[in-house]
């Protein structure tokens, strides 16, 4: 597929886009730096910053969308970040239809979780630090977005990769939460070094990162480069939005508070994988074996994310495996192409609304159940949280897709797409699809009914639950309202808004089933599902986890994938870092010491020629001018030269 | 009888060299006729006003490029951009002489010539004030390196020579505290240093005999005729060049740097570290490029050997040292053989790449020295590295100041000290000197050790009993600090104006 692209300059109100990042940046370095003195007032700056993000990026929006369809994108070249040689990276921004949606999500969903966490880390003594990082992830995160070349998406993706792991190893006393950060960390640093090494061969290759240019010149590129590209830049997708095989950080990072979890961990970061593919489109349609990759992560991962989730009794952490299985259906839909961009995006969008609320709502249960997460000691919670159940009720009939709430709007149009994939393929893809939906109302049936609903299995001291206070309730609200409505606005206008980035939508293939009859079997698996799990668990559970048959067991161990992790990779990492440090002990450290005791030595000897008498310098010297001379003579006279 | 015809001057060009001259002039008439009381600040005054006349003086005739009285200074690029950097260092270094806060009656003797260890001497130890001849003499030796780095003929540069190492010689004996140490550095200094001006005054007379002048001109134009004696060419070349690396501190003419660096008063070897340096260097630059580049295929592998020795020289003997002041003073002998590396690409880049490097080099080795006047006990400076452990703990921002410095020193990037290096071995790999490079790289690595040792000894290591007091640095001596450590940053982020202004200057007038 051939593809011009081309950025028109930032001009008027758009050349301030800057702004976006530079205010919650400042944010973040006034609270990190001023220390204690901002405690009082520190967590008031930090959502001020992202509400005023969010304005500007209003702002900003609707200029973009009073521009002529062919010309929305305002590109701003700030200053030249590195210039080597033939290499140019420019330090530029570039605001386009899919930053903007993006930029409305951050700081949109942002400022209502940063105003929750006001409430939800009152009784923290870290608060403000907590808001400085927060801060901090949001002006990495929107870099991330707007960087208009690969070089500045990774300056933002490792500034949010940062700001990952200092907020999930927030309390960094607790050892839980500290090996969660450095596990995120690790894993993801697989990942960005995939990224890395994309970039490092797009330099190779095309010789340059700006997106334009890259995307205007794929065409050029042999298709095992484009391959090998691809699949690099796949990895660093897959290992920042939790996908497989790179996946087991995801859940662990729950550790951190809640707000960081529904922020970062549900709504925004975890789909800059999303984003990468979407945005780097042109390479990736370049290629069919790419998009089946793709499509088989997204597939994979769609279904062992609600497989585990199903299994699991800690309510974030079936959250966060409902989150790895849900980017499994955008992966899915980017990696389907043409019109499934845009499919992908909506999707994304809706679940960064119903996640946060749903996420925000777990916290809220946990605000006022002493921070109890399993689910086995909730219950009848719906008496004494109103709030927290109807809104809670609200992601969860959004997730699971019953119209008209945004998931079924997003949702159901990926499972028709991926029946429309054109071969064999579409019953593999779009039975996945299917069965993910299936099992989705399933699990998280089972986590709204065993929370809200049936006896009350409370444990001794958590016996009088309180719903939280309005400041965090509102955000709640609002997000729940998102939550019900964004699909419905985002199906109708976002598409033709996103078709300048990704194109116009191709012709289809034919479908193996006719649409109609995809949206009433999908419906049918949702209840089926969500039936099943009510009539399972409407009475509640046994208190303590049961012996079980051989897939729960499986499920309850994370699929085995954290084994195979350690059989696989740690502990011949282990080993290999054993036989190394033991030859650095005995063959370079004997190498470098015999070198460096050399040297010593030497310098111990000619220190001995430095006497303090006048009479052996000036012999020295006397030495060395003879030397000199001598040297100069003979080239002279032909010795030498 | 011919008519004597009097050479044109044109006293516009000399005037920076003038002011520094006259101002000395009048600076010794005041040491007669000012009170004793008011003579320091008289003087200082008097000195900051005659170098910073003289800096605006030649920053007002930038784009002069002439030669003048008769032929013996060319005023041009690399004049004026040395006399700038001289001045400016020579600036900084005075406000580290007239630092008189940190030391009752400042780091000077008034009388250098009583016996060390009597009762006078006890006493002026204690509590007199110092000399301050001190500064018309610093005038002198700033004055002499102005010409020293304009002298465009071989007898004018022996007397600038001259003219700058004398005030040098006197002001490494006044060291207030270790008397005897200073006196033996200064007549250390004294001897070799007229040993190596004999080399360079039979150099010259070689080159007489050579080229029938001294012009560095005329010297050119003999080079390039076959007809003329090669013997005495090579012969009159090596001396010359010796009388120059000596002062710029090459081996295996430097043995005189450790033992005179360490027993000068510390505001003096800064002045020496930064200021010599970059006259020393300026002279080579011209002598090599102006009057020698015929024969640059020959000089080359001679010139180029003593740089690699003196890499290694310096960067190994800087392991093993145990005084702040020797270590630094090997450092200055490393630094100098990356000099010689790229001042020997012989092209434009060499030459703007050496000068930026002196630049760089100068304001970071003062604010080194400046540290070092300000970690002491009540015997003075505490000189052995074993006083400085722990000093992290006890004075961070001194001790995080002299961190940035060693490590700019290591040539750590957004540091001045990689500007510069990258540009001169740039510069070299450019002028076909693959080998200096190869050698400067694996130097540079030998002598992070002993930088990084004084790293870790600062931070890592537990204070002590003995670990020393940072005095509080007086008003010119935090100047100092602060002008070095901002100019160490500012040359490592963002190099490029100054590295415009040394390529606008790369080009000599023969």
């Amino acid at each position: 597929m051939e593809q011009t692209v081309e950025y028109a300059p930032a001009s008027g109100v758009l050349s301030g886009i800057w702004l976006l990042v530079a205010i919650p940046l400042a944010s973040a370095a006034i609270l990190l730096l001023l220390g204690k003195r901002a405690d009082k007032w520190g967590h008031w700056l930090g959502v001020l910053a992202v509400a005023a993000s969010f304005v500007l990026g209003l702002v900003f929006f609707l200029n973009l969308r009073g521009l002529d369809a062919e010309a929305r994108s305002a590109q701003l070249s700030m200053w030249d970040f590195i210039a080597v040689g033939n290499l140019h990276v420019d330090f530029g921004l570039l605001f386009d239809p899919l930053a903007g949606v993006f930029v409305l999500l951050i700081t949109g969903v942002g400022s209502l979780i940063h105003l929750y966490a006001v409430g939800y880390m009152e009784h923290d003594p870290g608060r403000r630090k907590f808001f400085g990082y927060f801060n901090l992830f949001v002006a990495a995160m929107l870099l991330l977005v707007l960087g208009n070349n690969y070089v500045m998406l990774y300056f933002g993706w490792e500034g949010v990769g940062l700001a990952s792991y200092l907020l999930i190893s927030f309390w960094y006393t607790r050892p839980s939460a500290a090996t969660a950060g450095k596990k995120a960390f690790l894993m993801n640093r697989v990942g960005d070094a995939g990224l890395a090494i994309g970039i490092f061969v797009m330099f190779a290759t095309l010789g340059t990162t700006q997106y334009d240019e890259v995307f205007g010149n794929v065409s050029a590129l042999s298709s095992t480069t484009v391959l090998v590209l691809g699949l690099l830049l796949l990895l660093g997708a897959a290992g920042k939005s939790g996908q497989f095989p790179l996946h087991a950080w995801l859940p662990d990072a729950m550790e951190g508070p809640t707000p960081v979890s529904a922020l970062i961990h549900a709504a925004t970061m975890v789909t800059a994988g999303v984003y990468l593919i979407a945005r780097s489109n042109a390479i990736f349609t370049a290629n069919t074996v790419l998009q089946t990759v793709v499509v088989s992560v997204g597939a994979l991962t769609l279904l062992m994310g609600c497989i585990i989730g199903a299994a699991k009794d800690d309510i974030k952490r079936v959250l966060a495996w409902s989150t790895v299985s849900q980017i499994g259906y955008m992966f899915l839909g980017v990696g389907l192409g043409g019109g499934a961009y845009a499919l992908a995006i909506i999707h994304l969008l809706a679940h960064g609304f119903f996640k946060a609320n749903m996420f925000l709502g777990a916290g809220s249960v946990m605000h006022g159940m002493h921070d109890q997460v399993d689910i086995r000691r909730f219950g009848g919670l719906r008496k004494y949280m109103k709030w927290t159940w109807l809104t809670f009720m609200m992601g969860w009939l959004a997730i699971i897709g019953i119209p008209p709430l945004s998931g079924y709007f997003s949702k159901e149009p990926i499972i028709a797409a991926a029946f429309e994939r054109g071969d064999w393929t579409s019953w593999l893809y779009g039975m996945a699809a299917l069965l993910g939906a299936g099992l989705t109302a399933f699990y998280m049936t089972r986590l709204f009914v065993l929370t809200f609903h049936g006896p009350e299995r409370y444990t001794e001291d958590n016996k009088h639950p309180h719903e939280s206070p309005y400041i965090m309730t509102v955000p709640l609200v609002l997000l729940a309202l998102g939550s019900i409505g964004a699909g419905w606005l985002m199906s109708t206008s976002v598409p033709g808004w996103l078709e300048p980035v990704f194109g116009a939508e191709e012709a289809h293939h034919e479908a193996v089933l006719s649409h109609s009859l995809i949206t009433i079997l999908s419906l049918v698996v949702t209840v089926l599902g969500a039936g099943l799990a009510w009539a399972l668990f409407r009475n509640g559970t046994a208190l303590q986890e049961q012996p079980a048959g051989v897939v729960v067991t499986a499920a309850r161990r994370n699929l085995y994938t954290d084994a195979i992790n350690e059989a696989v990779f740690e502990r011949p990492g282990i080993y290999l870092t054993r036989a190394l440090v033991f030859l650095d002990n005995r063959g370079v450290d004997g190498l470098v010491n015999g070198i460096a005791a050399g040297i010593g030595g030497t310098s111990g000897r000619l220190r001995r020629l430095q006497t303090g008498f006048v009479r052996s310098y000036a012999l020295s010297m006397l030495t060395g001018a003879v030397l000199v001379v001598g040297a100069f003579l003979a080239i002279q006279l032909g010795w030498l030269a | 009888m011919e008519d004597l015809k009097l050479p044109g001057i044109d006293y516009g060009a000399l005037l920076p060299m003038l002011i520094l001259f006259g101002a000395a002039c009048v600076g010794i008439l005041l040491e007669v006729f000012t009170p004793r009381r008011l003579r320091h600040v008289i003087q200082l005054t008097l000195a900051f006003l005659a170098v910073t006349a003289s800096f605006i003086a030649v920053i007002a005739q930038h784009d002069t490029r002439k030669i003048t009285i008769g032929g013996a200074v060319a005023v041009d690029g690399p004049t004026l951009f040395l006399q700038g950097a001289i001045l400016a260092l020579g600036l900084v270094s005075l406000m580290l002489i007239g630092e008189r806060s940190i030391e009752r009656g400042g780091p000077f003797v008034s009388q250098a010539a009583i016996t060390v260890g009597s009762q006078k001497d006890l006493k002026q130890a204690g509590d007199q004030s110092g000399a301050t001849e001190v500064y018309p003499l610093t005038i002198f030796a700033l004055g002499g390196m102005l010409l020293f780095v304009a002298a465009n003929d071989l007898l004018t540069m022996f007397i600038a020579l001259e003219v700058f190492s004398l005030p040098l010689y006197l002001l490494c004996a006044l060291a207030r505290r270790r008397r005897l140490l200073s006196q033996e550095a200064a007549l250390k200094y004294f001897l070799l240093g007229s040993y190596a001006s004999a080399f360079f005054l039979f150099g010259v007379a070689l080159m007489y005999g050579f080229s029938g002048g001294v012009a560095l001109a005329q010297v050119h134009a003999a080079v390039a005729d076959p007809q003329r004696s090669q013997v005495l060419l090579y012969g009159g070349l090596a001396l010359i060049a010796i009388g120059l690396l000596f002062k710029a501190a090459l081996a295996p003419f430097h043995v005189w740097t450790p033992d005179v660096y360490q027993g000068a008063p510390t505001p003096v070897t800064a002045l020496m570290a930064a200021c010599t340096k970059v006259a020393a260097f300026g002279a080579l630059l011209r002598v090599l490029y102006v009057a020698f580049d015929g024969v640059r295929w020959d000089f080359q592998p001679v010139l180029g050997t003593i740089a690699v020795l003196t890499m290694l020289v310096g960067a190994i003997l800087a392991i093993t040292q145990t005084d702040m002041k020797r270590l630094l003073a090997y450092s200055s002998v490393a630094n100098a053989g990356y000099l010689l590396v790229g001042v020997l690409a012989l092209n434009e880049n060499g030459l703007s790449s050496t000068m930026f490097y002196l630049v760089a080099y100068g304001f970071s080795v003062l604010a080194a020295f400046g540290i070092v006047t300000l970690v002491r006990d009540a015997d003075g400076e505490a000189t052995h590295l074993a006083r400085w452990a722990g000093l992290g703990r006890k004075s961070p921002l001194v001790a995080a100041a002299f961190t940035f410095i060693l490590l700019a020193f290591a040539g750590i990037p957004l540091t001045s000290g990689f500007t510069a290096k990258f540009a001169v071995f740039g510069a070299a790999i450019e002028g076909g000197q693959t080998w200096l490079v190869v050698f400067g790289v694996i130097t540079s690595m030998l002598l992070a050790f002993p930088y990084l040792r004084v790293v870790v000894l600062l931070w890592l290591s537990e204070p002590n009993e003995s670990t020393p007091t940072v005095s509080i640095p007086g008003f010119l001596t935090s100047a100092a600090l602060v002008i070095g450590v901002v100019a160490t940053i500012a040359l490592g982020v963002v190099p490029a104006p100054l590295i415009d202004l040394t390529r606008d200057a790369a080009q000599f007038v023969r």
